[in-house]
C-alpha cells in the first residue's frame, strides 16, 4: 500500500493521478491510500509526502502524530519519498518557519534563493525547467534518467547539497535536487509535472 | 540552467479550442484535451486554458473539460476564465489545474489574490494582466477588463507590482495592441514588467515567428511566453519552435 500524506498544504491531485496513470485505475484504487492518518503510514509500503506551500504547513505532520509514524515506518524499512516541501522535512528545518523542525534525516537547513549571484540579480522563485546534474550512479529513485535531464521545479527555499545528495541543480549555485540514502528519498522537483523523466522517477519508487 | 518556458495556450469556448484573430473570426481548432496532449507531447513546457466565455452556466463544461485534460497531463496545467472566489478555484484545483489565472476578478477584489495563495500556494496563482499602451510610454501602458473591452485607469506596472505584494507567484502580461497581429510581443512593456518584479513574467500576444520569441526571452526579459494561434494550425510546433530557438542560442527544454 502507498501511503500519500494529506497535510492540507497544496494539492494533492496530480501525485494522485501520476499514480493512477503508472499503476492503472484498478491497482491504483487498491493500493494508493491519501490519508492523514498515522496508522495507515505506519502500515504502509511506500509513503509519498507532496507539498507545495509554506514550510509552516509541515507543523501539522507533529500535530497529528505523523512525524512519529513516518519515523517508525522509515525504521522498518518503508520507501518515503518527499516531494518539494517534502524534501526540505527531510532535513533539519528551513528558515522559512524556524519554530518548525523538519525530521532531520539529512544535516543543514533550506534556505532562500540569495537575491543576487555573482553580481546580478536573481529571481525567486526558481520556477521553471531546470536540468539534474552530478546524478549518483547508485541513486534507485534516478535510475535510468540522464545527467542534464530537465525537471519542473516551483519553490524559493532550497536544500544544501550534502552526502546523501542524488543530483544537483543550478540556481544561483547548486543545490539538492534529489536525496536518498537507503529507503529515504527526496525530490526538490516535481515528478508529476515533469513529464516522462518525472514519470520514470514515479516508476522507480513504485518498483522499489 | 534554468530553462525559457514556451507555454500553448488553448482558447475554449463551449468546451472546444476556439481562437479569435483579433477577438473577430472564432476558428474551432479541436478538443481541448486532445489538443492539450499533444502540446505537452510535441515538448511545450507547460499547457494552459482559458475559457473565453466563462458564463456562469458553462462552469460544469468547463471543469469536466479540465478533468479531461488533466487526466493524462503530466507538465503543468493552468486554467483562466470565470474565476472569481476562492471557491472556484477550489474546484478549478480538483479537477486536476496547476495554478489558476485570475484577471478582472484580482482587480475586482485584490484580496482574492492572497486567498487563493493562502488555501494552495503562491506558485498556484497567476495575476493575468490585458494592457494597452497605443504609442504610449511601457509606463503609461493601462490595465483593461472584460477581454480588454475597459479601461481600469490602472497602471500596468503599478499593478503587476501589487499583484506580487498580494502574493502572485507569476504575471501573465498580455499586450492588447500586439495580441492576435502575429507580429511580435510588445518587448518594452514586458522588459518594464519584468524588471519591476520579482516573479516570472510569461509574455503573451503577438507571437508569429520564433524571431518574436528570441526577441521577448532577450531584450524582453520575459521567462516564459504564451502562444496559442502560431501553433493550432501547423504553423510551427513547439519542437520546431524550441529547436530554433536553441540555434539562437536561447536556453530551452528540448523534448526528446
Amino acid at each position: 500500500m502507498i501511503a500519500v500524506i494529506d497535510y492540507k498544504a497544496g494539492n494533492l491531485t496530480s501525485v494522485v493521478k501520476a499514480l493512477h496513470y503508472l499503476l492503472g485505475d484498478k491497482q491504483a484504487a487498491r493500493d494508493v491510500v491519501v490519508t492523514q492518518s498515522p496508522d495507515v503510514v505506519r502500515k504502509a509500503d511506500k509513503v509519498v509526502l507532496p507539498g507545495v506551500g509554506h514550510f509552516q504547513a509541515t507543523q501539522l505532520l507533529a500535530s497529528l502524530g505523523l512525524t512519529e509514524a513516518v519515523r517508525e515506518s522509515i525504521a522498518k524499512g518503508a520507501s518515503f519519498l518527499g516531494i518539494c516541501v517534502g524534501l526540505q522535512w527531510l532535513f533539519e528545518g528551513s528558515t522559512e518557519a524556524p519554530g518548525t523542525p523538519g525530521l532531520g534525516a539529512f544535516a543543514g537547513m533550506c534556505e532562500h534563493f540569495p537575491a543576487t549571484y555573482e553580481g546580478a540579480e536573481l529571481k525567486s522563485p526558481h520556477v521553471g525547467w531546470n536540468s539534474l546534474e552530478q546524478i549518483r550512479p547508485d541513486s534507485r529513485l534516478l535510475r535510468g534518467v540522464a545527467n542534464g535531464s530537465f525537471v519542473y521545479f516551483t519553490h524559493s527555499w532550497r536544500a544544501p547539497v550534502v552526502n546523501a545528495t542524488a543530483a544537483v541543480t543550478d540556481y544561483g549555485g547548486v543545490f539538492t535536487s534529489a536525496v536518498e540514502r537507503e529507503n529515504v528519498m527526496g525530490v526538490q522537483f516535481h515528478p508529476e509535472k515533469s513529464a516522462d523523466v518525472g514519470l520514470r522517477v514515479f516508476r522507480n519508487f513504485v518498483e522499489l | 540552467m534554468l530553462t525559457k518556458r514556451i507555454i500553448a495556450c488553448l482558447d475554449v469556448r463551449g468546451g472546444r479550442v476556439v481562437k479569435g484573430v483579433q477577438f473577430v473570426d472564432i476558428i474551432d481548432a479541436g478538443d481541448p484535451a486532445e489538443l492539450a496532449h499533444r502540446h505537452a507531447a510535441e515538448g511545450a513546457d507547460e499547457v494552459v486554458l482559458l475559457d473565453i466565455t466563462a458564463t456562469h452556466e458553462g462552469r460544469g463544461t468547463l471543469l469536466e473539460t479540465v478533468r479531461r485534460a488533466a487526466a493524462r497531463l503530466f507538465v503543468p496545467f493552468t486554467v483562466g476564465g470565470g474565476v472569481r472566489t476562492a471557491g472556484d478555484a477550489a474546484a478549478v484545483f480538483n479537477a486536476g489545474a496547476d495554478k489558476v489565472s485570475i484577471n478582472s476578478a484580482a482587480i475586482a477584489r485584490p484580496r482574492l489574490i492572497g486567498e487563493i495563495g493562502s488555501s494552495f500556494g503562491a506558485q498556484a496563482v497567476i495575476v493575468a494582466i490585458d494592457a494597452r499602451r497605443g504609442a504610449k510610454p511601457p509606463e503609461d501602458a493601462e490595465v483593461y477588463v472584460s477581454g480588454g473591452r475597459k479601461p481600469t485607469g490602472l497602471r500596468v506596472v503599478q499593478w503587476a507590482r501589487e499583484a506580487e505584494s498580494r502574493g502572485a507567484g507569476e504575471i501573465l502580461l498580455t499586450s492588447m495592441d500586439t495580441d492576435g497581429m502575429r507580429d511580435g510581443f510588445d518587448c518594452e512593456l514586458t522588459a518594464a514588467v519584468s524588471q519591476a518584479v520579482q516573479i516570472p513574467v510569461i509574455a503573451s500576444g503577438g507571437a508569429g515567428s520564433a524571431a518574436h520569441f528570441v526577441d521577448v526571452f532577450g531584450r524582453g526579459r520575459a521567462d516564459a511566453a504564451l502562444a496559442a494561434s502560431i501553433f493550432h494550425f501547423g504553423v510551427t510546433s513547439s519542437r520546431e519552435l524550441k529547436a530554433q530557438l536553441a540555434q539562437a542560442g536561447v536556453s530551452v527544454r528540448l523534448p526528446c
